[in-house]
This record gives C-alpha cells, structure tokens and sequence, in this order.
C-alpha cells in the first residue's frame, strides 16, 4: 500500500460519526488548529439540523474554552491558540450570517479596538471571537484609534461595553485619555469600560479608571457577562427622575 | 579595582556591554547578565530583578540596571523605586540605542515599524522565528505581520553579515528593510549617567 492510499485510509470521515462524537473530534481539531475540518464540521452539524446557536456553543465555544484553559495554565502558547482562533474564525464565518437570521437578540454589545499609536491586534482579534462566540453583538474599530474613533462608536452604537486593547507599554496609557474623555462629556458610568493587553495589570485598569482588567479572551468573557448583567440591574433600580 | 557597582544587565546587551567596559576601563563593574529571551516574556521582568537585588544589593556600593521599561508595564519601576535604584531612560533597547527624540521620529515615519538591533539579528531564528512559532506554522506570518510595513534593522557595531542576516530576516517577514546606525555613544552616555564613576572613566 502506498503511502498516499495509507493516509487516505486513516483520513477520518467527519460525515460518518454521530452526532456526539463529531463535536468532541472538533473539540479535538480545533484544539489542533484544524481550520478545513472546523469549517467541514460545522457544516456537517448544520445540515443535520443543528441550529447556529447551538454549533456555536457545543462545538465552537466550548471547544476554544478549552483552548483558553489550557493557555492560561501553560500546557499551550501562543502559536498554538492563534491556529485554533483561526479555525474558530473559519467556523463563525459559516454561522455569523445564520446568527443574525435567527433574530435572537445578542445577550449584550461591545465596541473594541487598539489605542492611538498601537498596531498590535492579536488579543484584541481574540476577544472579538470569544465575545461573538458568547452572544455578544461586536463592532470592531480595528487597530490605532484616537479617542474619536471611540466615542463615535459610541454614539453610534450604545453598546454595553467599550474594550481597548494595547501591546506596548508606551501606548497603554492613552487608555486614561479616553477615559477621561467620557468623563469630561459625562459619559463614564453610562458603559462598561474594559481594558486588556500583555503588558496591563489590575493596577493599571483601576488606575485608567476601567471597571476591570481582562488578563486573556477568556477572562474578557466572563467580565463582560458578569458586569453587562450588574450594569443593566442598576440600571433598571434607578429612580426615574420627574420634571418639577 | 575592586568591583564596587553591580550593573545587572539584559543577556541582549552582553556584547555591547562587554565591548564599552572593554573600551572605557570600567573595571570597577560587575555584570550580571539575565536571560535575554526574557525579550518574549516581559512578564517575568520586574520579579526575577527583584529576586536578585534583594540578594545581592547589599554587596555593593552601587546599582544599576540596563533595562528599559521591557514591557513591563511600570512593574519593573515599582521593583526598582522600592530598592532605590535606577535604570536606562525609555521603554526598550530600541529607544536606548537610538535616541528617544530620533525612536520617536522613527515611529513617526511609520508606526507598522519592526525593528532588529545587532542581538535580534545574531539570534533571529531562536527569538523570533522559533518563540513565534513561525518555522512550525508559516502562515501564521500575517497574523504577527499584517500592521507592519518596514524592518529597521538598529545598528550598534557594523558587520556586513549581519546586515545581510537582517535583509534576509526582512524578505521572510514580507517587510521593506532599512538599516540605521546607532552605534553605541548614546548608549555609553546613557549607562555612565546612572554610573557617575564611569563617567569619570570616559573623561
């Protein structure tokens, strides 16, 4: 047998496991970073009636969860969690527009980009995925923004959540630039300030005034549901105020 | 002369250190170099630096550290502020081996810049194309790349094979290349400011 017909013959059938089985192997090949299978996977799920929800969640979400948790403990780097991002992405490009069809409203929205002076958007672009992949409606600004570029956005959008992201330790602190910005046009408290980035830390999110540091794309999940839920409570319990 | 100031030392700054206290007669330094692959985990920084001046501060008469920021996020001045001692002005070897005034005119000409100095350029393979993951998985090439448009290579001692070497590290980036010469002055001047007796050493 030669070599090409032993590989065909140990080329595993996606179409051919149970329903079961087909989500933990895309657990598998998304921990691989296997962007073709992935995207065949999903595909599978969804001709077999899956809904988008419900691909997104069992095999996409859960499978790259377990991507993050092994990063966070060391057991993966960061070569290794950009391929299974990008085997993520290949799946969300198939659901993104069967996501929106569904009318299912998104459980909360968030603008995101780099800050003014920083070109570096691998963390940014990973917390963009995961926070989809949550359910949460995401308009990404891209790389370098100016204070402008967010409260734009934020008119524009009213989202629940402003994300800013940054690499370099000589552009994190314009993260308190647009901070202060919202603040001086009395906007602050009506958004949910998070910031991310390597060289960040609990220290500096309180000192920029954000309401939380997110260490990694898994992290930001977490945050930003946990916070969204606390934001719009208070909300919800604050008296309306009657014109005398 | 006795070894009087401890100067604890980047392992990228082994060579060019080495070659100004070869030069200059500071031989009342010891240097202790630390990993220089930290470059990829700046993280690892500011706790490591104070591990070792908490055990070896006290054996001398003076400190110093041939660090900038790193990447650190200000938690190596944290370490430092709290030992009383000081390191090279700016955030990075970049800035320190340029200038901050012709660094930011770089960055102001381009801010998709990658820049190589003699050391990243010695150990390109190791440090960038191996810690990235690059020589495993190729296309993640973009990902890293996509926002930069030029390589400056940052030269502190000239050799026209490691300006070949850096040329080379350009094309397989997929980046324009351009080489500035540094040399090492501004970096002397820099490390005989926190050293007042090896400034006296220059004079």
């Amino acid at each position: 047998m030669s070599n090409e017909e032993l590989h065909e013959e140990e080329e595993l059938d996606l179409a051919s496991l149970p329903d079961d089985e087909l989500v933990q192997q895309m657990h598998d090949d998304l921990y691989d970073g296997l962007k073709e299978e992935i995207e065949e996977g999903t595909n599978i799920l969804l001709e077999r009636g899956w809904g988008p929800v419900k691909v997104m969640n069992e095999a996409l979400v859960a499978g790259m969860t377990i991507v993050g948790i092994d990063f966070r403990d060391g057991i993966l780097f960061v070569p290794e969690v950009l391929l299974a991002a990008n085997a993520m992405k290949g799946g969300m490009t198939i659901l993104r527009p069967l996501l929106a069809e569904t009318g299912a409203p998104p459980i909360g929205t968030a603008v995101i980009g780099t800050v003014k002076g920083d070109i570096h958007d691998i963390g940014k672009n990973l917390v963009t995925m995961m926070w989809e992949g949550a359910g949460m409606e995401v308009f990404d600004l891209g790389i370098n923004n100016p204070v402008e570029n967010y409260l734009e956005a934020l008119e524009k959008h009213k989202p629940d959540i402003i994300g800013m992201s940054a690499l370099l330790t000589t552009t994190m602190p314009y993260m308190k630039v647009v901070v202060e910005e919202m603040e001086k046009q009395g906007i602050r408290d009506d958004y949910i300030v998070l910031v991310g980035g390597a060289p960040l830390n609990e220290e500096f999110g309180k000192a920029v005034g954000a309401d939380a540091y997110c260490r990694d794309a898994a992290v930001a999940v977490e945050t930003a549901k946990e916070l969204i839920t606390a934001h719009r409570a208070a909300r919800a319990e604050q008296p309306i105020a009657v014109a005398a | 002369m006795a070894r009087t100031t401890l100067l604890l030392a980047c392992g990228a700054l082994a060579k060019e250190i080495a070659w100004l206290i070869r030069n200059n007669g500071w031989t009342h330094l010891q240097v202790r170099y630390l990993p220089a692959d930290w470059h990829n985990h700046p993280e690892r920084i500011a706790p490591e630096i104070d591990r070792r001046l908490a055990d070896w501060r006290k054996h001398y008469t003076a400190c110093f550290v041939a660090y900038g920021d790193c990447g650190s996020g200000g938690q190596l001045d944290a370490v430092l502020a709290r030992h009383g001692v000081e390191r090279l002005p700016g955030a990075h070897c970049y800035e320190f081996f340029s200038g901050t005034a012709a660094f930011a005119q770089l960055m102001d000409e381009e801010l998709g810049t990658f820049f190589l100095t003699d050391f990243l350029v010695r150990h390109f393979d190791k440090l960038i194309i191996k810690e990235l993951g690059l020589d495993r998985h190729p296309q993640l090439r973009d990902m890293y790349f996509g926002h930069y448009q030029r390589l400056v290579y940052l030269t502190q001692l000239p050799d026209p094979e490691l300006e070949r070497q850096a040329q080379e590290a350009a094309e397989r980036l997929g980046l324009a290349y351009e080489q500035r010469l540094t040399g090492l002055d501004g970096f002397a001047a820099n490390l005989s400011a926190l050293n007042p007796q090896a400034a006296s050493c220059l004079s």
